[in-house]
C-alpha cells in the first residue's frame, strides 16, 4: 500500500534511528552564502521558480513583483494556499515523485521540522540569516529561517462594537451574548490556526474551545478571512485571524480594530526553507536570500504589516511595538507532535 | 455496409475497450479495494462500521439525503409549471425565456453559490443590507441567512431546477397535440383537458426530472463546499474531501464514495424505467403541434413572474458579481465614486496563476472536446452499426460514468494513478481522463441518437433517388453529424470548464485549472479576483456556445444533451 507519513510515526522514527541517522543532521550550519554574480546568472538560466505560500494572496504577489523587478528575467510563480493544505499537496505530491515546489514557506512552523526530518529540505544560510537573524528565529543546521512573523489577535467590527463593550480577553469572549456574532478560521486549513489552537489550548484549556464552539460560529478556512468577514460587518467578532490583515484593513479605512486578548496573543513564526530537490536550485536560492534580506523583510513590514526577526528592520508607525504586544510562547515541536489530535479534537467540538 | 471487417474492427474494439478499463474499470475497482482496507492494507469492513455508525458520517449521510430530497421537490414544484408555461401557453418571452434557462445552466454552480453569499450573507450579503435600509431593521437582523440548510438547498436548487425544465418543457413540446384536441372535442375544458390529459402524459417526464435533481443535489460539491462549512455541517462529498486533509484517509475516503456510487446506479435504473413508461405515450406517427392555451390576461402578470423567477438563478446573482467584479467592496453597491478596474489588474496582471490557470483550463477543455467527441463518435458508431462482437459491453461502459459522482470518479482516479505502472497524478494527463470520462456518456448518447435519426428514412430515400451509398453518407449523414459533433464539441467544452469535483482531488500546482483556482481564493476570501474570473470562464463559455449555434443547427441538440449530461 501507499506510504503512509504522519508526523507522529516521523517523529517516532527519527527518535528511534538516533543519532547518525542520515535525517537527523547533526552537522552545523553550512558557511553563509553571498549573492553572487554567479548565482543570478544561474537563477536567470533557470528562468523562474515556484514558492509554496499561506501569507495573504496579496501581499505574496507584490512580493513575487518586487523580486522580479529586483532580477528581470526571474519568474516567480505564487502558489497561495492554507499552510495545512500546502504540507498536504506536498505530502502527496512527493508520494508521486513530482517536484514542484522550489522554496517553501509555512505559517506552521512545525512543517519545517518535519520536513527537515524527512530529508526534503536544503541547507543554506543567506549572510543576512547568519548576521542579522537571532538564534531563535534560524535552524541550527541552517535548512530555514523566520521569513515571518506575526500574532494571531482577536478583532472586532467598530460600527457593530463599541470599543468599551468589546471583549478584552479570550475569557469575555466566550460569553454566550456574542452567540452567532464570531467569526473563526480552521486549523485543518490554516497554519496559523493550527498553532494558535495549540497555544490555546496548552494555555487556555480545550475547555475554552468547547464553550466557544457552542456560540454558533461562523468557520471559514484561512486565517486571512475573519478579518475580511469583521471588516465587511458580516460578524462582529473574529475569534482568530492574522494581525497582517487587520493592520491593512484598518490602513484602508475599514471599521476593524484589533484586540489583543489579556491572556496573551498566540505567536506565529512563518518560516521559509530551499527544498532539496528544487527543480530550479538557483533560482530558489536567489529568491530565498533576496526574502530574507533587510530589503525583503522591510517590504514585508511595510507592504504586509508583518513582523521581522531580522535586526535592522524598522516597526511600522501605525502598528503597536511587538515589544509591547503580550505574546504566548509558541511551541513547533509541540504542534508537529500533536496536530492531528488537535485537528480531530478541534472537528469532533466544531463539526467540520 | 459491408466493411471489411478482420483488418480493423479487432484492433479497435481492444483499443476502446482499454482506454474504457483505464478511465472507468481500474479506478472504480481500486476503490472499491481500498473501501474494504485498512492502513495497512488488510481486508476490513472497518471503514463501512464506522461510516454508518460514527455520527461524524453518519450526520453528513442523513444532511445529504435531507439536501437531495428537498432539492428535487423544490425543482420540481418550480420547474413544471414553468415547463408548462413555456411549452403550451402564449406566455410572452417563452423564447427568451427558454435561452435565459440555458444562460443559468452554463453558470458553474459554486460560482453561483459565492455569488449567493455575497447577496444573502446575513449580515453583508447585499439583499439584507437592502433589507435592513428599507425596513429599519437592527443591524443583527437578517431576512435571508444563506449559511443554513435551507439556504443551501435554495442555492443547489437554483442550478438544479434548469434540468427539470428543460426535460418537461421538451416532453411538453413533442406531446401529441390530438389528444387534447380530443379531450375539448368532448367537452372538456381548457383547465380539465390540462388535469386529466397533460399532467398524466407529463408526469413519468416529471418524475425522471425529480431523480436527475435528487442525483445532482446527491453528488455535488461546490455549493455544499462554499455554503455548508461556514455553516458548521458536512455534506458527504464535503466530508470526502476533507478526508484529504493530512493524513490522508482514503480508505475511508472510498468507503464513502460508495454510498454515492450505489445510490446512483439504482436511481439511474429507476429513471430508465420511468423513461421507458414515456415512450408508449409519444410512440406512432407524426403529430400536429401542440395547441397554445392562452392566458389572456394573466399573460403579463406570468411572465413576470417566471421573470422573476429566472432573477434568481441568473439576474441577481450576475449582479453581484459584476458589482464585485467592479468594486472595492463587495459588501457595497458599487458607485461611479467606487468604481474600480484594480480586481481586474489584480487578477490578471499580479495573480501569477490566473494566465497558467486559463491555458490549462481552455487546453484540457479543448482537449476533452476533441478526444472524448472521437472516442464517443468511435464507440456509437460501433454500436449503431453492431460492427464488433461485444458492442453491447462497449455501449455500456460508455453510458457507465453517469453512474459516477464527480467528486467519486477523483478519488478513483487518484487511488489508481498515484501508484506505479502509471504515476499519472501531478500531470495534465489525470485531468483529461477525468474529464472525458465525465462527459462521455453526455456524447456517446448525443452520437447514438445522431446515428438513430439518420439510419431508417433518409439514407434509404437517397439510395432510392439513385444516390451512391458514399453519395448518401456524404450528403446526408454527414451534414447530420457534423451538427452533433459541433454540438458535442462544445457541450463538453462547457461541462470541463465548469467542473470542480474530480479536479479538486486530482490537481497539483502545475495543473491548476480555474475552477480550482476560484475554489481555492474562496478559502482566503479573495472575492474580488473570484467575480473577475467567474465572470471570464462564463464569457468564454458564451462565446463558444455562441460560435456553436452559429455553425450549426446544434443548438437544440446542445440543449437536449445537457439533460444527458445529468
Amino acid at each position: 500500500m501507499t506510504r503512509k507519513l504522519t508526523r507522529r510515526t516521523m517523529l517516532a522514527a527519527t527518535a528511534a534511528a538516533g543519532a547518525g541517522s542520515f535525517v537527523t543532521s547533526v552537522q552545523a550550519a553550512p558557511p553563509a552564502e553571498k549573492v553572487t554574480p554567479e548565482l543570478i546568472e544561474a537563477a536567470k538560466k533557470e528562468g523562474k521558480l515556484s514558492w509554496y505560500t499561506s501569507v495573504d494572496l496579496p501581499l505574496a504577489e507584490k512580493v513575487a513583483k518586487a523580486f522580479e523587478g529586483k532580477y528581470p528575467g526571474v519568474s516567480l510563480r505564487v502558489e497561495r494556499s492554507g499552510a495545512e493544505r500546502n504540507f498536504q499537496r506536498i505530502a502527496q505530491e512527493r508520494a508521486a515523485k513530482i517536484t514542484n515546489c522550489d522554496v517553501v514557506n509555512s505559517s506552521d512552523a512545525a512543517h519545517l521540522i518535519v520536513w527537515k526530518r524527512e530529508g526534503m529540505l536544503a541547507a543554506y544560510v543567506p549572510e543576512d540569516v547568519a548576521r542579522d537573524f537571532p538564534d531563535i528565529h534560524k535552524d541550527a543546521d541552517g535548512m530555514f529561517a523566520s521569513w515571518r512573523v506575526t500574532v494571531c489577535p482577536m478583532g472586532y467590527n467598530t460600527k457593530l462594537v463599541k470599543a468599551e463593550d468589546a471583549p478584552k480577553s479570550y475569557a469575555q469572549l466566550v460569553d454566550p451574548k456574542w452567540s452567532g456574532k464570531i467569526v473563526k478560521a480552521h486549523p485543518g486549513y490554516s497554519g496559523t490556526i493550527m498553532t494558535s489552537t495549540q497555544q490555546q489550548s496548552r494555555d487556555l484549556g480545550w475547555e475554552w474551545f468547547e464553550k466557544l464552539s457552542k456560540l454558533k460560529v461562523m468557520q471559514v478556512q484561512s486565517a486571512i478571512e475573519p478579518p475580511k468577514k469583521v471588516a465587511a460587518g458580516e460578524r462582529a467578532l473574529m475569534a482568530d485571524g492574522t494581525e497582517y490583515g487587520v493592520v491593512e484593513m484598518k490602513k484602508n479605512g475599514d471599521p476593524i480594530e484589533i484586540i489583543y486578548p489579556t491572556e496573551g496573543c498566540p505567536l506565529i513564526t512563518g518560516p521559509s526553507g530551499v527544498m532539496v530537490n528544487a527543480p530550479n536550485p538557483n533560482a530558489a536560492r536567489l529568491f530565498y536570500s533576496w526574502c530574507m534580506s533587510a530589503e525583503g523583510q522591510q517590504l514585508n513590514v511595510d507592504v504586509g504589516a508583518l513582523r521581522s526577526a531580522h535586526r535592522q528592520v524598522k516597526d511600522r508607525s501605525d502598528m503597536v511595538k511587538f515589544s509591547e504586544v503580550k505574546t504566548m510562547r509558541e511551541d513547533a515541536a509541540a504542534v508537529a507532535d500533536k496536530a492531528d489530535e488537535i485537528k480531530a479534537r478541534y472537528v469532533k467540538l466544531f463539526r467540520v | 455496409m459491408t466493411l471489411r471487417r478482420p483488418d480493423l474492427s479487432q484492433p479497435l474494439m481492444l483499443l476502446v475497450a482499454a482506454l474504457l478499463v483505464l478511465m472507468i474499470v481500474l479506478p472504480m475497482g481500486w476503490l472499491v479495494v481500498y473501501s474494504f482496507s485498512d492502513k495497512a492494507g488488510n481486508p476490513t469492513l472497518e471503514n463501512f462500521v464506522r461510516l454508518f455508525t460514527d455520527p461524524d458520517f453518519l450526520d453528513p449521510l442523513i444532511t445529504t439525503l435531507i439536501i437531495a430530497f428537498s432539492t428535487s421537490a423544490a425543482c420540481c414544484v418550480v420547474a413544471a409549471p414553468l415547463g408548462w408555461l413555456v411549452a403550451r401557453t402564449d406566455m410572452p418571452l417563452a423564447r427568451t425565456f427558454r435561452v435565459l434557462v440555458m444562460a443559468s445552466l452554463v453558470t458553474p454552480p459554486f460560482v453561483g453559490a459565492i455569488a449567493w453569499e455575497m447577496l444573502a450573507a446575513p449580515n453583508s450579503g447585499l439583499l439584507n443590507q437592502l433589507w435592513r435600509a428599507v425596513t429599519g431593521a437592527p443591524s443583527d437582523e437578517a431576512l435571508f441567512d444563506i449559511y443554513t440548510l435551507t439556504g443551501l438547498i435554495f442555492t443547489i436548487a437554483c442550478y438544479t431546477f434548469p434540468y427539470v425544465f428543460i426535460l418537461v418543457a421538451n416532453s411538453l413540446d413533442r406531446m401529441p397535440g390530438e389528444l387534447e384536441d380530443a379531450s375539448s372535442m368532448l367537452g372538456a375544458g381548457t383547465w380539465t383537458t390540462a388535469r386529466r390529459i397533460t399532467i398524466p402524459l407529463a408526469m413519468p417526464t416529471l418524475l425522471a426530472g425529480a431523480l436527475i435533481a435528487f442525483l445532482q443535489a446527491l453528488n455535488t460539491f461546490g455549493s455544499p463546499a462554499i455554503l455548508a462549512i461556514p455553516a458548521g455541517f458536512h455534506t458527504l462529498t464535503t466530508k470526502i474531501w476533507s478526508l484529504f486533509e493530512f493524513p490522508p484517509k482514503v480508505e475511508l475516503a472510498a468507503a464513502s464514495s460508495l454510498p454515492l456510487l450505489v445510490l446512483t446506479i439504482v436511481l439511474l435504473r429507476v429513471q430508465l424505467l420511468v423513461l421507458g413508461r414515456r415512450g408508449y405515450a409519444v410512440l406512432g406517427g407524426k403529430y400536429g403541434a401542440p395547441r397554445l392555451i392562452r392566458l389572456g390576461k394573466w399573460r403579463i402578470p406570468v411572465a413576470t413572474a417566471a421573470m422573476l423567477v429566472l432573477s434568481l438563478p441568473l439576474f441577481l446573482p450576475y449582479a453581484a458579481l459584476l458589482n464585485t467584479a467592479f468594486s472595492p467592496v463587495s459588501s457595497q453597491l458599487v458607485t461611479p465614486a467606487t468604481f474600480t478596474l484594480r480586481n481586474f489588474y489584480f487578477t490578471f496582471t499580479e495573480l501569477s496563476s490566473t494566465m497558467p490557470a486559463l491555458k490549462n483550463t481552455l487546453i484540457l477543455a479543448a482537449l476533452s472536446a476533441t478526444l472524448g467527441g472521437l472516442l464517443a463518435l468511435l464507440i456509437s458508431y460501433i454500436v449503431a452499426r453492431q460492427a464488433i462482437r461485444g458492442w453491447k459491453v462497449l455501449g455500456f461502459l460508455a453510458t457507465a460514468p453517469l453512474a459516477i459522482p464527480g467528486i467519486v470518479l477523483g478519488v478513483g482516479l487518484f487511488l489508481a494513478y498515484t501508484r506505479p505502472p502509471l504515476t499519472l497524478y501531478g500531470t495534465i494527463w489525470i485531468l483529461l481522463i477525468a474529464f472525458i470520462t465525465i462527459e462521455l456518456p453526455a456524447a456517446y448518447q448525443q452520437f447514438r441518437s445522431a446515428f438513430h435519426a439518420v439510419h431508417p428514412e433518409l439514407e434509404e430515400a437517397g439510395r432510392m433517388l439513385g444516390a451512391t451509398r458514399l453519395r448518401t453518407l456524404w450528403d446526408i449523414t454527414g451534414p447530420l453529424l457534423r451538427a452533433s459533433v459541433v454540438a458535442t464539441w462544445c457541450f463538453v467544452f462547457v461541462g470541463v470548464i465548469r467542473e470542480l469535483s474530480a479536479a479538486v482531488i486530482l490537481f497539483t500546482s502545475e495543473t491548476k485549472v480555474v475552477a480550482v483556482l476560484i475554489f481555492d481564493l474562496k478559502e482566503s476570501g479573495d472575492v474580488g479576483a473570484i467575480a473577475v474570473l467567474s465572470l471570464t470562464i462564463v464569457a468564454i463559455t458564451t462565446v463558444v456556445i455562441v460560435i456553436a449555434s452559429r455553425l450549426s443547427i446544434g443548438r437544440d441538440a446542445v440543449r437536449l444533451r445537457t439533460i444527458a449530461g445529468g
